[in-house]
């Protein structure tokens, strides 16, 4: 496919394509091929930032990024992660009237979905799921909580994710899960890593 | 063991740093100056991914339990060991078993490194033993009371050689071009490579703030977040730079004017406050 590439210093590029699905699509063909070289990969809104070791190891990433074809399907590659998930959260009620549906509505269109975590940011293993419903699409808090508890279950703008620790937050709270969401002392950290497919699972409080 | 006695303005644990996780998240992190800390390393005949004390600004005080052979590399420091005469930076320095030591305040730079031989030897955390101070992995930042040990020797001769002087110069700072150089008017990229910029109060591992020139842009969008490396200096709203260090995030949603020459980055990390950086695009 036509992507651009933007240089950024002598050993990394920003590669620019069109929407979040083909930076994950992109992130995770790319590293699959397990490249020489290359120390990070890291997807982002509508970009794959590539860093290497050397600046040789960029040589050659144009010709292949312009053999990556996008399927549409990002995450049919990446694990199925399901999360329990107690529908109790501070802001349902404020979230059902600004979507104009009962609380009843909003847990089961939020957990109907199947989402694709599109990258990671804001702290460690917090990952940004795409495919949230349309009529739950609504703004930040205006104000954002000083603590947000750790695995709590939150939407804002397209995106619902879990807050992997305790930390300020603006999102609006629909729940809260006991999974860890992150473990720096575990083989693999984070719970959902970018790629990867999360439902979550209404279970009683 | 070595005890903190006191860990001065900012003291943590640090070697090359975390990598291969930056998508989950978490940066590389590592010595601001990965140059000096090498340095450090070879003085005492450490394997270069041996983690040492990074000092901010000196005052760093510890106790030795053991005889054992340091360095301090970096901003340079004049060590005191209680009870002996003083000693200067970048020599290999033997400690007798229980005694006392404190690093002065740096006479020019900002960051010190001190090398123990056999390396700060506390558990590693996702490959590294450094204090990330924005991801919040790695060991916490030191406090009077820790104690740390000290690893297995890495055996074989310490090298003895001529360490480089401390690297402080008032060259111009070699940029090359960051991803979103076409965001900017024909005269912020001028602007950025005429300078000064100054360096500010509120810069840490995170980043150095920089402030001069306004750098303008061609347009206001909102830039959707996107990765982020060391020695990428990005432009905020206010137009002012911002060059980040060891411990940035993963990514960042202002863009990126230029990436500072990996050669330089020890040069960034060393700038007090208040010091006056110039630019050329390489």
């Amino acid at each position: 496919m036509n992507a651009r590439i933007l240089p950024c210093g002598p050993t990394a590029v920003v590669i620019e394509v069109h929407g979040t699905d083909q930076a994950i699509e992109l992130s995770m063909w790319l590293r699959a091929r397990e490249l020489a070289g290359v120390t990070e990969l890291v997807p982002a809104a509508t970009t794959v930032l590539v860093q290497t070791s050397t600046a040789a190891a960029l040589a050659g990433l144009d010709a292949l990024v312009a053999e990556f074809e996008p399927t549409g399907r990002p995450g049919i590659t990446g694990q199925l992660v399901a999360i329990d998930t107690v529908y109790d959260g501070e802001d349902l009620d404020d979230v059902a009237t600004a979507a104009g549906i009962s609380v009843e509505a909003v847990v089961a269109l939020h957990s109907e979905a199947t989402y694709v975590a599109a990258f990671c940011g804001f702290v460690p293993g917090f990952a940004y799921l795409t495919g949230l419903a349309p009529q739950l699409q609504l703004p930040r808090r205006s104000s954002p909580r000083p603590r947000v508890p750790a695995g709590s279950v939150a939407i804002a703008t397209s995106f619902t994710g879990v807050y992997p620790t305790a930390s300020p937050g603006g999102w609006n709270l629909l729940g809260r899960t006991e999974a860890t969401m992150w473990d720096d002392h575990r083989e693999r950290p984070a719970l959902v890593e970018p790629g990867d497919r999360v439902r979550f699972v209404p279970v009683g409080r | 063991m070595i005890e903190i006695c006191d860990p001065g303005p900012l003291a943590t644990i640090q070697d090359r740093g975390r990598h291969g996780w930056a998508h989950l998240g978490v940066g590389h992190s590592g010595a601001a100056d990965r140059a000096a800390l090498a340095l450090a390393n070879r003085l005492v005949g450490n394997d270069p991914d041996a983690a040492a004390i990074e000092c901010t600004f000196g005052g760093l005080g510890l106790t030795v339990e053991v005889a054992c052979l340091i360095a301090v590399a970096g901003a340079p420091c004049v060590v005191h060991v209680v009870d002996g005469p003083p000693v200067g930076h970048q020599q290999p320095i033997a400690i007798p078993a229980g005694a006392t030591l404190k690093l002065s305040a740096p006479s020019v730079g900002l960051r010190t490194y001190l090398a123990v031989r056999g390396g700060i030897d506390v558990p590693a955390v996702m490959g590294s033993r450094s204090t990330d101070t924005l991801s919040g992995v790695g060991p916490p930042a030191l406090a009077a009371g820790d104690r740390l040990p000290i690893g297995a020797h890495p055996g074989g001769a310490v090298p003895t050689e001529f360490a480089p002087a401390f690297p402080e110069s008032n060259e111009r700072i070699r940029l090359w071009p960051g991803p979103r150089r076409d965001w900017f008017h024909d005269d912020a990229l001028r602007a950025l490579t005429t300078g000064p910029y100054i360096t500010q109060s509120s810069s840490n591992r995170v980043g150095v703030r920089l402030l001069g020139e306004p750098l303008r842009r061609t347009d206001s969008r909102d830039l959707p977040s996107e990765g982020l490396i060391e020695g990428a200096v990005q432009v905020h709203a206010d137009g002012q730079p911002l060059v980040f260090l060891a411990d940035h995030g993963t990514t960042g949603g202002y863009p990126v004017i230029a990436v500072v020459d990996p050669g330089d980055l020890p040069r960034i990390a060393q700038a007090r406050p208040g010091r006056a950086l110039t630019f050329r695009w390489r």
